[in-house]
């Protein structure tokens, strides 16, 4: 039961470094992208959305990894020496795209120098994500130390669709300008296709080569999850179509929660399938009950302090 | 190269780059409050751009600490599995604590660095106490994990291997906590404290000796340094009494003390020579180190006799690191005394401070930052060759992957490349403070 709750509480976690720190990811696709005239005005658009919000929602990601090392120790040794070299990539990854954002906005003296960290922040924020996406495809596949392979790939491809969908919504509802809407809402409907090919592709995949997590997605509850981010899907390319952007927004971040969700009822009882389950995993009832017990004190300060911050940046005044 | 030297490598590098924008993540911020204060209270222009000048730095340093801190998280199991496997549940509490601090100090950097115009200012103001606090408290938190790794409680080994008997609070009564919380938070003040006042005193000096934005600057940091200079010694101390009664190979080792003696000297320099099993060339002061141990001159303090031979850390290193710790730290600390000293006798006029004090400031600018490596070294290659302090050899935890060596590069390559580019920021900073 204890055991059980920190698994929530992870997954918790997951799903808002998906739905937060995920557009930020995005944003940095979307820079990378940027061509044309109106590429420098994307490129502020996009750094000013995510300047004074991403290093909180990047934390959401520590604090996943410090609950699994915590409540599971087992899953968090088994992982770093399946997956030690994706994660190195990641972390390489994420140390550059950090360092490259915050040089871009404070030292950035040429245009040359500009430019430069514009193309590390951008392609960071491509591999970063794809990598994210193939180490949770390879938890979920059978065996855990096979991360280059089909269905990881394809999970990898996922998770940077929905990462640069997620950005070009949160982007448009947020731009003033009706041109950098109109642009930000092209690049979204178009990578929403790609996100379905890539949803289709790794769900064909799984039936072969997870066969474990098949099996879930297609029985009670998982499957009614992953309805109802089908459901969702085309509700949210609906809203974007009509421009209804704050609408999308929210139905598009519920299609990540949807999918997810299903994931990790398909996923349940384990954390690493076939190895490690929830409670074979866990941790002493001691260190489950101290967590438990200091979450809720943990979440009074935090949830007001992220409050007020997306209240001081992110309130839409004049819609 | 095998993989328990790579992986201890990769953790060196690792840590050793991090735990540089750790302290200026700690410190700054109540650099920038100092000024912000003085700004709002007394309406001080020099020290609104000293506040806003300091706040870019930590954007950049908080960015680079957050990534690297990341790295790190995984790294413990990356590099060090077994390790993690089994001490997980006991200084995992510790981390989570730290996790929601950290949060909270990400939140509010956020507020602070790009709420200039949207906030009040004493809401403005209050934000960035918000990160200043944190950051002390995430650095107090995190200590707790690695007093743990000294002084390992909270369980019993069990038959299989796996800690029994866990009782998760244990790692916050942890009596090896405190006086290394404190001992490294006060370096962390100490460190960036002196750094910036290098900066300052080098202005002064070479430009403009009455420059007063210069001065504030001055002013401001060698506050936070001198306050952490007079107390870290007096920290210093208590910890080499945990190590006296409760780590004796480290002490040993940080002392040059190769044979078990009462009335043991202390060593000022000298080459610990391990073949010999003396340290020779060293000035010794007669029973020093039994009445700084044990404070009783006739005490005896255990040698690295009493050790067999493979629970030896790496005797040099030790004694030199806690060495340089130990001179770097007492130069700060009379370098501040004679700034504190000038300032007094210039209480009622305008004078400017003499070019001799500013050389001396200016040469000390890397020191404290020395000296905060250097400990980290003392306390960590002294606990070798334990991970979990005679429970787990470090040998014992390290990954089974073979080519550890690619990833210490990789990490190794970026954070060279990084370091660089800070030192170029910082220049280009302080040349755009000149205009």
């Amino acid at each position: 039961m204890l055991a059980a709750s920190m698994a929530l509480a992870m997954f918790a976690s997951l799903v808002t470094y998906a739905v937060l720190a995920g557009a930020d990811f995005g944003a940095g696709v979307w820079d990378l992208l940027s061509l044309g005239e109106r590429s420098p005005a994307h490129r502020a658009a996009l750094a000013r959305a995510i300047s004074p919000v991403w290093e909180a929602n990047h934390v959401w990601l520590i604090f996943l990894i410090v609950l699994l090392f915590t409540c599971f120790p087992a899953a968090y040794a088994q992982a770093s020496v399946a997956l030690f070299w994706p994660l190195h990539f990641v972390l390489i990854g994420i140390v550059l795209r950090g360092a490259a954002f915050v040089f871009r906005a404070y030292d950035a003296p040429s245009a040359a120098s500009h430019a430069a960290w514009s193309r590390v922040f951008g392609a960071s924020s491509v591999v970063t994500p794809i990598l994210l996406g193939m180490c949770l495809g390879a938890v979920s596949s059978g065996d855990v130390t096979v991360w280059a392979a089909p269905f990881p790939f394809a999970t990898g491809i996922l998770a940077l669709s929905i990462d640069a969908y997620l950005a070009a919504i949160y982007l448009a509802w947020e731009s003033d300008d009706v041109a950098l809407q109109e642009d930000f809402r092209i690049r979204a409907v178009v990578v929403w296709w790609i996100g379905g090919a890539a949803s289709v592709a790794a769900l064909l995949l799984a039936s072969t080569h997870a066969p474990h997590l098949w099996r879930g997605l297609t029985s009670f509850p998982a499957a009614a999850l992953v309805a109802g981010g089908a459901l969702l899907a085309p509700l949210s390319f609906a809203a974007l179509w009509f421009r209804r952007y704050h609408a999308a927004r929210i139905l598009g971040a519920g299609q990540i929660v949807a999918l997810l969700s299903g994931w990790a009822a398909a996923q349940w009882p384990y954390l690493i399938y076939p190895e490690l389950t929830v409670t074979g995993a866990a941790a002493p009832a001691s260190t489950l009950t101290l967590i438990a017990v200091t979450l809720p004190f943990g979440l009074a300060i935090l949830l007001p302090s992220l409050w007020f911050l997306f209240a001081v940046f992110k309130a839409k005044t004049a819609k | 190269m095998s993989s328990l030297s790579a992986a201890r490598a990769q953790m060196e590098v690792s840590l050793g780059f991090h735990m540089i924008f750790a302290a200026i993540g700690v410190a700054m911020p109540a650099m920038m409050l100092i000024a912000e204060w003085r700004w709002i209270r007394r309406g001080d222009a020099d020290a609104r751009r000293l506040a806003h000048v300091w706040a870019k730095f930590t954007a950049v340093t908080f960015a680079i600490g957050a990534v690297s801190g990341t790295a790190l998280s995984f790294e413990l199991g990356l590099l060090w599995p077994a390790f993690m496997a089994f001490a997980g549940p006991l200084i995992g509490p510790a981390f989570a604590l730290e996790g929601y601090a950290f949060f909270i100090e990400a939140i509010f950097l956020g507020l602070y660095l790009y709420g200039w115009d949207r906030l009040s200012r004493w809401t403005h103001w209050w934000c960035g106490a918000a990160v200043a606090v944190s950051g002390a408290l995430s650095a107090v938190l995190v200590l707790a994990a690695n007093a743990w790794m000294q002084n390992p409680v909270g369980f019993e080994m069990g038959v299989d291997g796996k800690p029994a008997h866990v009782d998760a609070w244990a790692v916050f009564l942890n009596p090896a906590w405190p006086p290394m919380a404190l001992h490294s938070t006060l370096a962390a003040y100490q460190a960036v404290g002196f750094a910036a006042a290098g900066i300052y005193a080098w202005t002064l000096w070479r430009t403009d000796r009455r420059d007063a934005y210069a001065r504030t600057g001055l002013g401001i940091a060698m506050a936070i340094a001198s306050i952490a200079a007079v107390i870290q010694p007096l920290a210093g101390d208590v910890l080499a009494r945990r190590d006296y009664l409760h780590q004796p190979a480290k002490l040993a080792a940080m002392e040059g003390q190769f044979t078990t003696e009462t009335r043991a000297p202390l060593r000022i320099g000298g080459w610990p020579d391990t073949d010999r099993a003396e340290t020779r060339y060293a000035i010794e002061i007669p029973a020093a180190l039994s009445f700084l141990a044990a404070h009783d001159p006739d005490a005896e303090v255990q040698g690295l006799d009493r050790f067999p031979r493979d629970q030896w850390p790496n005797v040099p290193a030790n004694h030199f690191s806690f060495q340089i710790m130990v001179g770097a730290g007492t130069a700060t600390l009379f370098a501040g005394a004679w700034y504190w000293l000038a300032r007094w006798r210039r209480r009622r006029s305008d004078a400017a401070l003499p070019w001799m004090l500013l050389a001396v400031l200016t040469a000390c600018a890397p020191l404290g930052l020395i000296a905060l490596e250097a400990g980290w070294v003392v306390t960590e290659s002294g606990r070798q060759p334990w991970v979990i302090y005679r429970v787990m050899r470090t040998a014992d935890a390290v990954t089974p992957i073979a080519n550890v060596w690619g990833s210490l590069s990789m990490f190794s390559g970026v954070y060279a490349g990084l370091l660089v580019l800070l030192i170029v920021f910082a220049r280009r900073l302080r040349a755009s403070e000149a205009r």
